[in-house]
């Protein structure tokens, strides 16, 4: 959102309202994620104000917000993706299964192989497609010898959908596919991983509408298995994969609540306003 | 008038037809709804007359001065008497060459046939620059008319323009191809009189490189052998050992630089790194013969050794530390342009800096860094001064890095830097050496080339 438009939503009333503490249910039963008073800077400025929201088992929790709204920081606090850019600065309480993520002896590389995540663009490593879904579980260490690798290396396939497309040109550069497959091969390469939660950063944001409807059959599969942490621009989206929803506006979080209540029945002025349209 | 005289009042003349061609583009247009209804902006049509008058009329006042003076002195010589012409080749050449610094000082010959010859040749050259005068000026105000009166607003002269600059730019790529061409033919012709006296098998497998031969009949001398497995052999070496100096260095220093420095550090680094290829190569030299070469030598002794004083391992340390900046700059820009989207992608699976780095970033700038180190092997297979002062002359056939050894640049050098006559084998095999030395590294870019092409088909 540019200067300007931000100025122009503050100048018209109906926007003009106060963000007093998260409105509907953020904290729930047996959570695998807590965070409580999560504040992010970046340098000087900051991006999060006093966040406190549980992510649950096996649910899709989506999170919605206009641009520069916080919610891909705050996506990124959860595997600790923020510790590679030198000027964030991340403060709060973290737990993944009551474990503090950011205490002193915790590495967050151990973490993100616990936590996965998938970007907006699709960014698969410069090599073929098996070495691209076989990078992590050779890193770890996953498995002991070549019929284990390829056997995990189908299944990643599988489950991410793409094998069909894929399973003559396992040794074809992963770059060569078409932005939908390249973003479910990303998909494969994390769960070849074998996560507990996977976060995506708008992972549709970058695809056409049938790749998209293909990567959301997926998510709503894979949410049986894992936990799935999702920002999209599309409410549709929101919609349509996750079981709660959670509003962001200026670094605030607004609201959560059951996806259905939020876009049937709102709490928050500002939630209503955006999911209706009016800016955003 | 005088040819740099021509050329100023030529340019002066094109530069006052641009801005009459550009005037009256906007003369013949007329204004509709605030813009001029020309087919190209205003300065293309200037520019379109000045590449029309401008490249014929320079070019034939090029070709005009560049043959001008054997036209004339063949006209001047069909004027001389009969006797005179009935010289041989090379007596008429010198004979007109006399007749010729007559003209340029002025001065006046006793001999009758040569002031009247100068007197013509004079002459000749008189009107000869007249006429180019002439010539030039007439063809080039005859084609800025022209295009002149041929400008209205339908005339498509961005076109024309970027047509004859699309040419322009095709002469000047074949130059640069023209002159490799003209250089690799040179070498060859050379080096099959080489191979006239000396046999090509000798020379690719003889292991024994003495090229003392004898300038006279009458001279006792060395009867010359041109075997060029030790010199090749040597450069091999010296050039081994400075990629195994230069590559870990440059490579994990721009590793170094890119992935773990801060802004701060690699802001000053990189310059002072940088820094390294722009010592001249003398100076390194220097530093190879003074102190790393003793250096070697002591410490060679210390542990039992017998180095030589000057060794293929000081001239192959020094040469190394040389061309680190090649592997490392050439890395670091690479490394650095690989996207954030990559590493990221790396991290988020729990992969370490360490292995993001080897497993991922490298993998992905590998044709860059291919490149880098290709280039400092061609520095290094091409220098030549480190050697003379640190690694000696002698071309022993050996690879052992603490004795001297020599490189095919050092012989090139030693061989045509002597008094010779050219056409004697010992200054004919220079130009083998190099035709052998351009082939080395002619096949080492194809290789390469194809390594890198190969990489790319695969991962881009």
């Amino acid at each position: 959102m540019t200067e300007a438009m931000t100025h122009n939503i503050e100048n018209r009333d109906e926007f003009n309202v106060e963000i007093n503490g998260t409105v509907g249910k953020p904290l729930i039963d047996d959570p695998k994620f807590t965070t409580r008073n999560v504040d992010v800077h970046y340098g000087d400025k900051q991006a999060i104000f006093g966040v406190d929201l549980d992510v649950g088992k096996n649910e899709v929790l989506a999170m919605i917000g206009p641009s520069g709204c916080g919610k891909s920081t705050y996506l990124r606090c959860l595997n600790r993706m923020n510790d590679t850019i030198p000027i964030c600065k991340v403060t709060g309480d973290f737990k993944l299964d009551g474990e503090d993520i950011y205490a002193k002896n915790q590495d967050p590389v151990l973490l993100r192989s616990r936590v996965g995540i998938v970007f907006q663009k699709p960014n698969p490593f410069p090599k073929s497609i098996y070495d691209n879904v076989a990078y992590g579980a050779r890193l770890h260490g996953l498995t002991s010898n070549r019929a284990e690798l390829d056997d995990l290396v189908e299944k990643s396939l599988i489950r991410a959908g793409l094998f069909k497309e894929v399973k003559d040109d396992l040794h074809k550069p992963g770059t060569g596919l078409s932005g939908g497959q390249q973003q479910r091969l990303c998909i494969a390469r994390t769960i070849a991983v074998d996560p507990e939660v996977i976060l995506m950063d708008e992972p549709t944001s970058a695809l056409d509408p049938i790749a998209t409807a293909l990567i959301e059959e997926l998510m709503i599969e894979l949410s049986g298995k894992y936990t799935i942490a999702i920002v999209t621009h599309s409410m549709q989206q929101a919609a349509r994969v996750s079981s709660r929803t959670a509003y962001f506006h200026m670094g605030k979080l607004v609201e959560v609540n059951d996806t259905d209540s939020v876009f049937t029945n709102p709490e928050h002025q500002l939630t209503e306003n955006y999911i209706t349209g009016r800016f955003g | 008038m005088q040819t740099h005289i021509i050329i100023i009042t030529l340019l002066a003349l094109l530069a006052f037809s641009y801005f009459t061609g550009r005037k009256r583009s906007i003369a013949t247009a007329s204004l509709s709804k605030g813009r001029y209804n020309l087919h190209s902006r205003p300065q293309y049509y200037g520019m379109m007359v000045v590449l029309w008058a401008g490249l014929p009329a320079l070019l034939i006042l090029f070709l005009w001065t560049a043959f001008d003076s054997t036209v004339v002195s063949a006209l001047t010589v069909s004027q001389l008497p009969e006797d005179v012409q009935a010289l041989s080749e090379g007596k008429l050449s010198l004979f007109m060459n006399e007749v010729k610094n007559i003209v340029d000082s002025g001065n006046v010959s006793d001999d009758t046939n040569k002031q009247i010859a100068a007197e013509h040749y004079k002459r000749l050259s008189e009107i000869s620059l007249l006429a180019k005068t002439v010539v030039v000026f007439v063809i080039a105000v005859l084609i800025i008319l022209v295009a002149l009166r041929s400008i209205k607003p339908t005339l498509q002269a961005r076109n024309h323009v970027e047509r004859v600059m699309t040419w322009l730019m095709i002469a000047c790529a074949s130059i640069a191809i023209l002159t490799t061409v003209g250089i690799v033919f040179s070498v060859i012709f050379e080096a099959i009189q080489f191979f006239k006296a000396v046999p090509v098998t000798e020379f690719l497998f003889g292991t024994h490189w003495s090229p003392q031969t004898a300038i006279r009949a009458d001279q006792v001398g060395g009867s010359g052998s041109f075997g060029a497995i030790p010199l090749f052999v040597g450069t091999l070496l010296i050039s081994l050992i400075a990629l195994t100096i230069a590559v870990p260095l440059g490579l994990m220093s721009a590793i170094y630089l890119s992935e773990y420095a801060s802004a701060r550090f690699r802001a000053f680094a990189k310059p002072m790194l940088e820094i390294l290829a722009g010592i001249p190569t003398v100076v390194y030299g220097f530093f190879a013969a003074l102190t790393v070469a003793p250096f070697i030598r002591s410490f060679g002794e210390s542990i039992g050794l017998e180095p030589s004083s000057e060794s293929a391992l000081a001239a192959g340390i020094v040469m190394g530390v040389m061309i680190i900046p090649f592997v490392s700059s050439l890395s670091d820009d690479v490394i650095s342009a690989v996207p954030q989207a990559m590493r990221d992608g790396s991290y988020g699976m729990g992969a370490t800096k360490s292995e993001t780095i080897t497993q991922v970033v490298i993998p992905a700038a590998l044709p860059g860094i291919v490149g880098g180190v290709l280039l400092a092997a061609s520095r290094a297979i091409g220098e030549t001064m480190i050697v003379v002062m640190a690694a000696g002359l002698a071309a022993n056939l050996t690879v052992n890095p603490l004795e001297a050894v020599t490189t095919v640049t050092v012989q090139i050098v030693t061989l045509l830097t002597g008094d010779q006559e050219f056409d004697s084998p010992k200054t004919l095999a220079a130009f083998a050496l190099g035709l052998g030395l351009f082939m080395v590294t002619l096949i080492l870019n194809i290789i390469s080339l194809h390594v890198v092409r190969k990489y790319r088909e695969q991962y881009d």
